[in-house]
């Protein structure tokens, strides 16, 4: 049987990329078996350094998912302004945006352009 | 003739303008009942569609007993009537289900205003 | 074995009916409907089998042979039919599959609510019309199933009736699925009342350019598009996806893109002579996918709320199926286009279908299961959870990386062909179904860090993996996923190329597969 599928302009098939992946994570367990053994669980070693400060609580320095891609929302400030105006959550908008999305496809097949 | 135009399309008429009236009201009343009230005038709107459609004028009803002779050849098909009665039953499960939701809401907001229905957004 | 079409709905419907008899024996009623839906699994394998043998199924209510005439002679098709080829057998199978699993996970999700009688009635309810919308021949059959699916499904949206924002969206949902439903009801009255039938096949044949035609596809169009939750048309569903019970999302979202598929076969088959001569309605549908996608995932990246953010994937993944078909339906006048791209196109958007059922319903039900251990949907209150909830955990990472697209997973095979074949026709469309895949990886790796990963928090100190039939249902997805990403081509040979060749042969389909 045959395992590759044929697209337009390429193939994939997965078995072959299976069989890759396995040789590059034997590789990489290679050089990660040639690292440094020096770490050792359980010690001081482990411990994160703060300048000499105590560690915080976990639950007070835990990243949360408010947190995570603020750069990124902060940078698309005005495209999420929009989006968030669109998403009134008002369950007439739901009609009146049917009705809008309603007319311009009716203009599109009758009016013609 | 042109008096003749409005009798022939007055269904058709009345169709346009109730399905107007049931966007409208459900697109910008407040109150919540007003707006299964719209659902409903729509449902109106189309059931009536469907009946002005299977209208055919001196067609006879489609009953076979004691059926008079000239009526014969002459008999309207049934089709647009039995998908009215369809559409009116589900229209009925329909406006239940949404007098249901209205009664919960209404419990649990303590208020009908649709403006004030949108806990979930964004 | 002639009455499978039939089966196909009595099956389910008999236990829609029979399952409230259960009342306050919970455990039963759920027994019950996990084996009807397992039942409707064989059925539905059944029926494709017979479908990939002998092609396209008629099956005629109430007489014989679907060639029957009435006795004066009036050559039309009078009776309600199903009509059923590829395509609907392939929503078919994906429609009682994932019935199945749901009734399987609900067994213990939803144990300590109350009036589950019900909730498994109306489980089965949603599948009847599920399945009568992908079997039917016959428009308003197709009308009536719709308002099926769309009463179980708003009922089941709001089945924690003590919880206020559940009725919320369950009206919401009801008040758009049922206008809808009332437009295509419009639509199929101005259909009939200028060729007097009501027969997909048969209408098809006469269907010409004037202006109320054009009306009825532009109102069946947009019916649909909201149905299956088409920006800027999209807003019910994440409040409908976030509301109902986790184990009630996988036909939901089968249900969503019954409304897809009711797309697809008004623009392939109800409609071609119209689309067959106007790029336009392809280019439409092209434009709201691409729109769809971005707007989607867009949001999804700002959500914090577990299933709300995956329910904007879903409306994004949406997005890929719109573009792929839409690519396949722009090219549709043009064999050679069609040929060297446009079938692929469209086999990447119908595979992308059942892809995304599958994984999706991974990921809402992984979302469910975290709802059970930890009683929040807040991404901010989670932590930590991956050393608790191993099998969760391996659940989770399986559906994000195939929604992502990343290999070998089963959402690659079929993003792979969208790209490619949508590249071809504007590589603009590309570019966006591109960034949104990253996005959804980027999105994806944030419900991974803020609830699996971290440190274990202390208010989640007892928590513990699901109970079984939870694991049982999420490792029957994982393992499909994993499966149909190994061997696509199998699964494109078998289900996808004849579903895209029997929306592309539209003339099999008006001809009743040569019957008529």
């Amino acid at each position: 049987m045959n395992f590759t599928l044929l697209s337009p302009s390429g193939f994939w098939n997965p078995l072959l990329w299976i069989a890759f992946l396995i040789i590059f994570a034997i590789i990489g367990y290679i050089i990660y078996a040639r690292g440094n053994p020096g770490y050792k669980k359980n010690t001081e070693q482990v411990k994160p350094y703060l300048s000499g400060n105590a560690e915080p609580s976990k639950e007070e320095i835990m990243v949360r998912a408010g947190d995570i891609y603020w750069g990124f929302l902060e940078a698309l400030k005005g495209y999420y302004d929009v989006l968030k105006t669109m998403h009134t959550g008002d369950m007439r908008d739901y009609i009146l945006w049917y009705l809008g999305v309603g007319a311009i496809i009716l203009f599109l097949l009758v009016g013609g352009v | 003739m042109n008096g003749d135009i409005v009798a022939i399309n007055f269904p058709f008429i009345v169709v346009a303008l109730l399905l107007a009236l049931g966007f409208y009201t459900i697109g910008f009343k407040r109150n919540l009942i007003k707006v299964v009230i719209g659902v409903e005038i729509l449902e109106g709107a189309v059931n009536m569609f469907l009946v002005a459609l299977g209208y055919s004028k001196g067609g006879y009803a489609p009953i076979y007993t004691l059926a008079p002779k000239e009526s014969l050849n002459n008999m309207v098909l049934p089709t647009p009537q039995a998908l009215t009665l369809t559409s009116i039953v589900i229209g009925v499960a329909v406006s239940a289900l949404m007098l249901a939701f209205a009664v919960n809401l209404y419990k649990h907001y303590g208020t009908l205003d649709v403006t004030r229905m949108r806990r979930l957004r964004g | 074995m002639s009455n499978l079409p039939a089966l196909m709905i009595a099956v389910p419907l008999f236990g829609a009916f029979t399952t409230p008899l259960l009342k306050k024996r919970y455990q039963l009623a759920s027994l019950w409907a996990i084996i009807i839906t397992g039942v409707s699994v064989i059925l539905s394998l059944l029926l494709a089998q017979e479908v990939m043998d002998k092609g396209i199924v008629m099956y005629v209510f109430g007489a014989d042979n679907a060639n029957l005439v009435l006795p004066s002679g009036y050559k039309v098709p009078i009776r309600i039919m199903f009509e059923i080829d590829a395509m609907g057998v392939f929503m078919a199978i994906s429609a009682t599959l994932m019935s199945f699993i749901g009734a399987l996970y609900s067994y213990s999700h939803v144990k300590m609510e109350t009036g589950l009688e019900k909730y498994y009635a109306l489980l089965q309810l949603l599948e009847v019309g599920i399945l009568g919308m992908v079997l039917t021949g016959d428009l308003f059959n197709l009308f009536v199933f719709l308002e099926i699916a769309g009463i179980a499904g708003s009922a089941l949206v709001g089945f924690r009736n003590y919880r206020g924002e559940a009725s919320e969206a369950g009206i919401k949902y009801l008040i758009v699925s049922s206008v809808a439903s009332l437009m295509v009801l419009f639509s199929i009255g101005l259909l009939y009342g200028q060729y007097g039938n009501l027969n997909m096949a048969y209408l098809s044949r006469q269907i010409g350019f004037n202006t109320v035609d054009m009306i009825a596809l532009g109102l069946l169009f947009t019916s649909f598009a909201m149905k299956c939750g088409a920006v800027p048309m999209h807003y019910w569903v994440p409040d409908a996806y976030t509301e109902v019970p986790a184990g009630i999302n996988p036909p939901l979202l089968v249900a969503t893109y019954a409304s897809l598929y009711a797309l697809f076969r008004v623009s392939f088959s109800l409609f071609a002579t119209i689309t067959w001569n106007m790029a336009r309605v392809g280019w439409a549908m092209s434009i709201i996918g691409v729109l769809t996608m971005f707007i989607g995932v867009t949001m999804a990246l700002v959500q914090h709320d577990v299933k709300r953010l995956m329910s904007y994937h879903a409306i994004s993944q949406t997005g890929y199926m719109l573009l792929g078909v839409g690519v396949g339906l722009t090219v549709l006048h043009d064999p050679q286009a069609l040929a060297s791209y446009g079938r692929d196109a469209m086999a990447g958007g119908v595979f992308h279908i059942i892809n995304h059922i599958i994984y999706k319903s991974l990921l809402l039900m992984t979302a469910g299961a975290l709802f059970y251990v930890t009683g929040t949907r807040d991404l901010n209150k989670m932590g930590g959870l991956a050393r608790k909830m191993p099998y969760t955990t391996i659940a989770f990472i399986v559906g994000a990386a195939a929604i992502s697209g990343l290999p070998p997973f089963n959402g690659f095979a079929s993003k792979f062909l969208i790209y490619e074949t949508s590249y071809r026709l504007n590589p603009l469309l590309a570019v966006f179904a591109m960034v949104t895949s990253v996005l959804t990886l980027a999105s994806f790796v944030k419900v991974f860090a803020s609830a699996f990963l971290g440190p274990p928090l202390e208010k989640f100190e007892g928590a513990k993996e699901v109970p079984k039939p939870m694991i049982v249902a999420m490792l029957i997805l994982a393992a499909l996923c994993i499966l149909f990403g190994l061997f696509p081509n199998v699964v494109l040979d078998k289900l996808v190329y004849p579903a895209v060749d029997a929306l592309i042969k539209f003339a099999q389909y008006q001809t009743w597969g040569g019957l008529a």
